[in-house]
């Protein structure tokens, strides 16, 4: 049988998941924790305690501004010690709220237990409503807060709901591990959000690359009416949105619509597992499973680690230093992350991992001449032009740009990975993206 | 003659008177009225095409002189590569008196040097401050800082800024600069600013643009400004030129007198002259301190 995937473009750089046969081991929690109060996609949560507050593990302490925009609650309990700027990934100070640890004090109504709850009693707008005071996101890397997803604008209704387990970003396997360990907490998660989003059936993809999880998902699913296990051929970007609908149910969304507009909903695996614990358990998101790992490294791990502690103490609790070859350290995954230039940056709800890489690999080449072999034209995903946009971007021609559908992009880097004159593709495309946003954003004010 | 050649001609005549007398009404109906004083500005004016003013090249700007001159008024415009010269030749065609602006430069507020701000990483993205900025801090981790990149540089139509390579920072020529603008907009971090060039080229600046409390920057940059107000309190009280904000010092530069007193007070020699500051009263206790300082 022909494996399903998406039809245009799309690379396969090395996989390097050498962490996938690693179970995931909880991180000690430190004496101090800093909480970044902008974790999410869109307006930055307003911190709600003051310096000297007590807090409890789960207890609220940045509330949503706005419609987009997540509510954030305490990873661990203690005294507040001061709310403050921190530096985050990129090296910029954000509204943070500093925690001193005392004890692991939880709030009474979280249920810290074990078994298995698959009644779902919530009708699906406590639901909704239950996720988003949770502060629940998009644990895939974007963290675009889930509740939203959920709020059909009128007249929009969804048939199918999508869950990306697919983790096509090469070195990392949170996802993985998550549905190795957790597969009957995920399943009924997916069933509490098929409730949430009136839909009667769930499909999820997942890369051939992880047959144990195929197997496992797909026998255990069988319990669950309505849930699908797909296996996908590898390929990426296959964890994109617009990508997965195409590569599960044959559906294109055009340009500029959302995925609502062709009756799904996109979920990710993590996502997935944070709601049942929400629901469920009436937890909200205070941790997640982070890989650390790298070329470099020994062994590498993954781990579940309380938002707010700092990177370096998964490197501690593995037991090794940064390998003395490292080149760059990227936060995310090494297509599509962030590089980061210390590991003091805390860990927050988009954090899938931390990939250190050698200088070797991470090294850019000479940068040569466009030589017009159209590679990137032909990997692009999108069905954009990568070598035009870069140009037109460079020299600053926004408005071609925007017919160009620059805004079409979605990062993948996918261009940028296959060039063979090495031409920073992306990097130009990115910045003529924000501009031709920023242009369009004016515009509609005006 | 030939009675084809003869009808030719008639009938090419014909199109022709027809033409004329269309083009004749035409001319009337759509004529416009482009008074001749634009043209005339515009031959005063450099032609450089900056964009300085704010208007769209010089012609732009000559239709808005000679449209203020209907009013009466041209205050408030001001050609910054032409400078006083254009502005009073200009004002003397327009039959106007223009108020002598005081010449105006950038300078560049930022005074990381990659020995003072020492890179922690090497970046190897684009080399586009613009690309940068939205990535990441720096190479120094200074998120306020100069990103080193060069934007200015390609911003600048009249050679006027420069990239030191032992520095790493933008260098203005004052004497090349018309004060356009072009690299204030073109810098992602509004490091460089236009002020007055002060008497006898005399002028001050603090050399900081960072924002955050004093201990921060500090990891990053040994010669940010940290708010400690010193300078503030030296200031003498007929220029008051000094304000205090977000942890920042900032000079006004019309009401600056240049005494330099500030940059001597300066504990971290953020603020920045053309002159040489004058030197402090000999106290034993400073000079100890020097001596520790140049020891260290």
């Amino acid at each position: 049988m022909k494996l399903k995937t998406f039809k245009l473009g799309g690379v396969h750089p090395p996989e390097n998941k050498k962490t996938a046969d690693i179970p995931v081991v909880p991180v000690d929690i430190p004496k101090r924790v800093s909480v970044i109060m902008s974790q999410h996609l869109g307006v930055p949560a307003v911190p709600v305690v003051e310096k000297g507050d007590k807090v409890k593990v789960g207890t609220l302490i940045g509330e949503a501004k706005g419609f987009i925009s997540a509510n954030i609650h305490s990873p661990v309990s203690g005294t507040v010690f001061k709310v403050d700027g921190v530096t985050d990934a990129t090296g910029y100070r954000k509204d943070a709220v500093i925690i001193n640890v005392e004890g692991d004090d939880w709030e009474e109504k979280i249920d810290k237990s074990e078994t298995l709850l698959k009644e779902i009693k919530l009708s699906p707008e406590e639901i909704i409503q239950r996720i988003k005071d949770s502060g629940i996101v998009g644990m895939g890397g974007a963290a675009f807060p889930t509740h939203v997803k959920y709020m059909f604008p009128e007249g929009k209704t969804a048939d199918t709901l999508v869950i990306n387990g697919v983790e096509c970003e090469p070195y990392l396997t949170s996802d993985h591990r998550v549905m190795l360990e957790k597969p009957d907490e995920i399943l009924v998660g997916v069933s509490i959000m098929m409730k949430a989003g009136k839909v009667d059936r769930a499909k999820i993809g997942i890369e051939t690359n992880k047959p144990d999880a195929i197997n496992v998902l797909s026998e255990k699913a069988k319990d669950y009416p309505g849930i699908e296990v797909v296996p996908l051929k590898v390929q990426y970007p296959q964890g994109a949105e617009k990508q997965l609908i195409k590569a599960l149910l044959n559906r294109e969304i055009p340009s500029g619509k959302l995925p609502l507009d062709v009756g799904c909903i996109v979920n990710n695996i993590g996502t997935a597992f944070a709601i049942y614990e929400a629901v469920q358990k009436n937890k909200p998101l205070i941790e997640r499973v982070v890989t650390l790992t790298g070329k470099g490294l020994k062994k590498g791990g993954n781990f579940l680690v309380r938002i707010g502690i700092p990177a370096k103490n998964l490197l501690e609790k593995l037991g090794e230093e940064i390998p003395e070859n490292t080149g760059k350290m990227i936060s995310g995954g090494p297509m599509m992350g962030k590089a980061i230039n210390h590991l003091d940056i805390p860990v927050t709800k988009g954090t899938s991992g931390i990939v250190l890489m050698s200088e070797e690999e991470s090294k850019r080449n000479i940068i040569q001449n466009c030589i017009r072999c159209s590679k990137c034209v032909s990997v692009c995903p999108m069905g954009l032009e990568p070598y035009l946009l870069e140009k037109l971007a460079e020299k600053d021609m926004f408005e071609e740009c925007e017919k160009e559908a620059i805004v079409d992009c979605i990062e993948c880097g996918s261009c940028s990975y296959t060039c063979p004159s090495s031409r920073q593709l992306l990097d130009h495309i990115r910045y003529g993206k924000q501009n031709v946003m920023r242009i369009m954003r004016e515009r509609r004010q005006q | 003659m030939n009675p084809v050649i003869l009808y030719s001609v008639g009938v090419l005549a014909l199109i022709a008177a027809g033409s004329a007398i269309i083009l004749y009404f035409v001319a009337k109906k759509f004529k416009v009225d482009e008074d001749p004083r634009i043209g005339e500005v515009t031959e005063i004016l450099p032609g450089a095409n900056c964009g300085g003013c704010g208007f769209p090249g010089c012609s732009g700007f000559a239709t808005a002189l000679v449209k203020g001159a209907d009013k009466g008024d041209i205050s408030g415009l001001a050609c910054p590569p032409g400078g006083n010269e254009t502005m009073t030749a200009v004002g003397e065609f327009l039959g106007l008196t223009v108020e002598e602006s005081a010449p105006t430069t950038a300078v560049v507020r930022c005074n990381g040097t990659k020995a003072k701000a020492p890179s922690k990483l090497t970046y190897e993205g684009p080399t586009k401050c613009a690309i940068a900025h939205t990535l990441f801090s720096g190479e120094n981790s200074c998120p306020h800082g100069c990103l080193g990149l060069g934007d200015c540089v390609d911003a600048c139509d009249f050679e006027a800024i420069y990239m030191d390579e032992e520095t790493g920072l933008p260098v203005v020529i004052p004497d090349k600069c018309t004060s356009c603008g072009a690299c204030v907009r073109a810098c992602p971090r509004d490091i460089i600013e236009i002020r007055p060039r002060g008497r006898k080229d005399r002028r001050v600046w603090v050399a900081c643009m960072n924002e955050e409390k004093g201990p921060i920057p500090m990891k990053n940059c040994k010669v940010t400004c940290i708010g400690c107000a010193k300078c503030f309190d030296v200031c003498p009280p007929v220029a008051n030129a000094i304000t205090m904000g977000n942890n920042l010092a900032f000079i006004d530069g019309d009401k600056c007198i240049a005494c330099g007193k500030c940059i001597v007070v300066c504990p971290t020699t953020a603020i920045l002259a053309t002159f040489e500051p004058p030197k402090p009263k000999p106290k034993p206790v400073t000079e100890e301190k020097e001596a520790s300082e140049v020891k260290k």
